[in-house]
């Protein structure tokens, strides 16, 4: 107990003390500016003495993997046959795995035959409730459900405002390929192209069945809704205009528009790095 | 490496040791028949007898886990009664000494085990507090989560809880016709006010606070002690916490002081309860892995790796099953020592924080942590909340690059390759932070002299009071569970147990800071099989509405602040159930606070917040 240890130990936060320093003099007193290409040092392995970012004037990126409240997927809304569709067919699957129980859904029936209709009436989450733990996401067998990153969810209201309705909940599938641009690749070889498996599934049969069912039901519930005495020889009425809904080209595949800002390359080295993925995995399956 | 083996063991084996307690006890010990149970059933007259024997002769020195299962309804297996189940360890290593005692749900009463086992203490009143089982002979048979006065025990199968909907999971409410209500809504109360049929509503009081000064003599018995100069003085009763910075959450001590002198402490928990297990109970089995990252918020990683393993245990009954890849447990033991680096780190600084050190020391291990975060959220998908192991496999492999693209205006983008990420934190920036704090901690003069000597506990006494962890291994007890019971693929690894035999604060911070070194050795050994098993599958096999077969586990692993198990009970089903009829959590912060009154006497109230500080606790996991 001479007090070198203690004087040691003073010693060492003076260095913590000037290392916070030393990297402003580095980058001339701008470490903050968006301009300067530092951000990646100061967060990454080398870096020494104190870094915040200074929230919220500047933000960290969310990982892909990040997750917070869950989305609906819904097609894109400049999407040429089926725009602001859900993918969702109101499976329940996301219900019955949500730990807390924060998932609510309505499935649709068909008034006139009583079957349900692959497509949600209503989807509800409690977002007080949710935990964030995304299970949904991993257990839908459609991609319809995802994790957000946008975690600013604080409201005055918690009553009303924390329940999120399908409205609020659908955002477009090119949003989702915007946050997790490479998880987005791979789900899409999973499914065997960019669009929703039934739609696919449609396009390979040609007549696009399973599509226009849906189509013809939801006519037919509009056509009710502007006719509150609507009977059925109406609902009947309106089924050759939906029929009419044009099948779905069969140009499904890999392609198709990728509206995210990143650059050609980039967008095709990821690919590559997908499908390289892809066949690794595969070869390990034999 | 330590050498687990005693040459004097009386007998070698669980077999041996089963075998020897039937021909001593040929009336009151039988074997557990039931399918997928193991261990003895002990006769509850027999029961104190029958622990005695195992603890003095067997060598079953260390209780782990004592939990009540309530067997109401189950019907298939059981018939309807109560059943408190033991698992007894030796700190020499090897399999657990299961026995059981059963008893009658009307008449709740089993000996207290106290006598034998000090660590059975907070267990058995938590047993009382839960299910209602009546212990005969425990010194201080209270509640311990719930309060004084409560009325019913909420972890038996006919109690509701508050908004309770139905037993099991998925609610049938929420789909196909989900139309959705806020619980606080349509009942504003809950529905389980309930109160006994002779209680005068209007005459209510509140006993809980009286009770709580039971003992400590408040307006009944007047203490007074003569100081060294025969003047007269009282004892002082102070309250710390449960709103105390220094309690690291809401946990409160009741102390009786002298002067400065603490001569008597209670612990008083249970304000962040929140029924885990039964949370547990009306889930499905996947359902309680997210729910296990809230237990020790600091490690969850860890807490997921118990409770997978626990549930493989089960799983592995079933007439088919796949095991884990290797390349599963390689991710596991990766994400787990980055854990436990992660909980060192932040139990030394606020320790520090303890002893006066005001957030310097934490801030620079904060750093790190901070790093290892980052990893965990780019890999797992959140920081703390990990969410990240299934049964069979874990959520996803790593991904190639920590990095995503700007979605947002001043979004700054983190863009590393993740092997290169991490084998730069393994083999040089958190070895260089461990060295860092060795030398600005361990021969700091201040540290030395608030710790050196202070919350000091025995070796027997670590070992009697279900000690786990650094409080342990701080007491010269070399048992650590990836040693004494290798689960994945510790056996493969090469790494010290951390061991120090001073028993005061400053042991238990060597250990922590030994245990982060082996933690970066294992690391290590991890990188290159990270390399080779790279393309293999970490996939789960286990479907969303998958079933679990029957019978009971207990899945125990080594986590930053002890051992950490969860007994897991599938029954209610002929052969396979789909939610747990039992789901126990053997929390280290919990029953490392049994020895807090030991470790306190005599102490001053300063050194106090220091010791509860080295204990390491976390709240969420001490109150469930």
């Amino acid at each position: 107990m001479n007090g070198i240890g203690f004087i040691k130990g003073m010693l060492l936060t003076l260095r913590h003390f000037v290392e916070s320093y030393v990297d402003d003099v580095r980058y001339g007193f701008k470490k903050y500016s968006p301009n300067v290409d530092n951000f990646q040092q100061r967060q990454g392995t080398q870096a020494a003495g104190v870094f915040t970012v200074q929230y919220p004037d500047e933000k960290v990126a969310m990982p892909e993997r990040f997750r917070f409240v869950p989305f609906l997927v819904v097609e894109d809304y400049d999407h040429p046959e089926r725009p602001g569709k859900d993918w969702c067919t109101s499976c329940g699957i996301c219900a019955k795995v949500c730990p807390p129980q924060c998932i609510w859904i309505v499935r649709s029936n068909d008034p006139a035959t009583g079957r349900p209709v692959p497509e949600p009436e209503a989807f509800f989450i409690d977002i007080d409730i949710c935990m964030n733990c995304g299970f949904c996401a991993e257990y839908c067998p459609f991609d319809a459900i995802k994790m957000d990153h946008d975690y600013e969810l604080a409201s005055y209201d918690r009553t009303t405002s924390h329940i999120f309705d399908k409205d609020k909940l659908s955002k477009e599938f090119k949003y989702w390929k915007t946050i997790a641009p490479n998880r987005a690749i791979d789900e899409a070889q999973a499914r065997g192209g960019w669009e929703h498996k039934d739609a696919q599934k449609a396009a390979r049969r040609g007549g696009g069945a399973a599509d226009s069912k849906r189509e013809e039901v939801r006519a037919r519930k509009e056509e009710e809704q502007k006719q509150p005495v609507a009977s059925a020889p109406v609902a009947q009425e309106t089924k050759p205009a939906a029929a009419e809904t044009p099948a779905p080209a069969a140009a499904t595949s890999g392609g198709g528009e990728k509206p995210w800002t990143d650059s050609e390359e980039e967008r095709e080295r990821r690919k590559q790095a997908a499908l390289a993925r892809k066949a690794a995995r595969a070869s390990k399956r034999e | 490496m330590v050498d687990m083996t005693v040459p004097n063991s009386p007998a070698t084996s669980i077999e041996d040791a089963i075998a020897d307690l039937k021909a001593k006890f040929p009336d009151a010990v039988s074997d557990d028949k039931r399918e997928g149970y193991s261990g003895v059933i002990v006769s509850k007259d027999k029961l104190l007898e029958v622990a005695r024997y195992i603890h003095d002769t067997l060598g079953f020195d260390y209780l782990s886990s004592a939990t009540a299962v309530d067997y109401l309804g189950e019907g298939n297996h059981s018939n309807d009664h109560l059943e408190m189940v033991y698992h007894a360890y030796r700190t020499t290593g090897g399999k657990a000494l299961v026995f059981k005692a059963q008893t009658d749900r009307e008449k709740a009463e089993l000996p207290s085990l106290v006598s034998v086992w000090k660590g059975a203490d907070f267990q058995e009143r938590e047993a009382w507090d839960l299910f209602g089982i009546r212990f005969q002979g425990h010194p201080n048979l209270k509640r311990i989560l719930m309060w004084e006065g409560f009325h019913g025990f909420p972890m038996r199968k006919d109690w509701h809880e508050a908004y309770y909907e139905q037993d099991h999971k998925p609610f049938d409410s929420r789909w196909p016709s989900g139309h959705v209500y806020r619980a606080e809504e349509r009942n504003i109360f809950g529905k389980n006010v309930k109160y006994p049929a002779d209680i005068d509503l209007s005459k209510l009081t509140d006993i809980s606070e009286s009770s709580m000064y039971e003992g400590f003599g408040m307006g009944v018995e007047y203490t007074q002690v003569r100081d060294g100069e025969g003047m007269a003085t009282d004892q002082l009763i102070v309250n710390m916490g449960p709103h105390h910075p220094s309690t690291h959450g809401v946990f409160r001590m009741i102390m009786r002081l002298d002067g400065e002198t603490v001569t008597h402490l209670e612990p008083v928990m249970g304000y962040l309860h929140r029924n885990h297990e039964k949370i547990g109970e009306r889930n499905t089995f996947l359902q309680n892995i997210p729910f296990t990252d809230r237990l020790d918020y600091i490690s969850s990683m860890g807490n997921n790796h118990g409770y997978v393993l626990a549930v493989e245990q089960l799983l592995a009954l079933a007439p088919k099953y796949t095991p884990p890849t290797y390349r599963t447990e390689v991710l596991r033991v990766l994400m787990v020592e980055l854990t436990r680096i992660v909980n060192h780190l932040w139990a030394i600084g606020f320790w520090l924080n303890d002893l006066g050190a005001f957030f310097t020391p934490v801030l620079y291990f904060i750093q790190e942590r901070e790093r290892i975060l980052d990893f965990f959220e780019a890999v797992a998908g959140s920081r703390m909340m990990c969410n990240y192991m299934r049964f069979g496999g874990v959520f996803a492999d790593l991904p190639e690059r920590i990095r995503t693209v700007a979605n947002l205006m001043n979004d700054r983008v983190r863009d590393f390759n993740t092997m290169q990420f991490l084998t730069e934190m393994i083999n040089e920036r958190i070895p260089r932070t461990i060295d860092e704090l060795d030398e600005y901690l361990t021969n700091s003069d201040i540290v030395r002299v608030r710790s050196e000597g202070v919350g000091y506990l025995s070796r027997e006494d670590a070992i009697n009071y279900s000690a786990a962890g650094p409080l342990l291994r701080g007491s010269g007890v070399a048992y650590d569970i990836r040693r004494a019971e290798p689960y994945s693929i510790y056996d493969e690894l090469d790494f010290d147990v951390a061991v120090q035999y001073e028993g005061d604060m400053y042991a238990r911070y060597l250990v922590r800071l030994q245990e982060m070194r082996e933690s970066v050795r294992i690391l290590k050994q991890i990188l290159p099989r990270l390399e080779y098993t790279a393309g293999e599958s970490v996939a789960s096999p286990f479907a969303y509405s998958g079933k679990v077969p029957i019978g009971e586990a207990y899945g125990r692993v080594e986590n930053g602040k002890g051992e950490l198990g969860y007994y897991v009970v599938s029954a209610g089903d002929k052969k396979a159930a789909a939610n747990p009829w039992r789901y126990h959590v053997r929390a280290p912060s919990f029953i490392n606070l049994t020895p807090l009154g030991v470790m306190a006497k005599g102490g001053k109230v300063a050194d106090l917040v220091a010791i509860l500080g080295s204990i390491d606790i976390v709240l969420g996991e001490t109150d469930r």
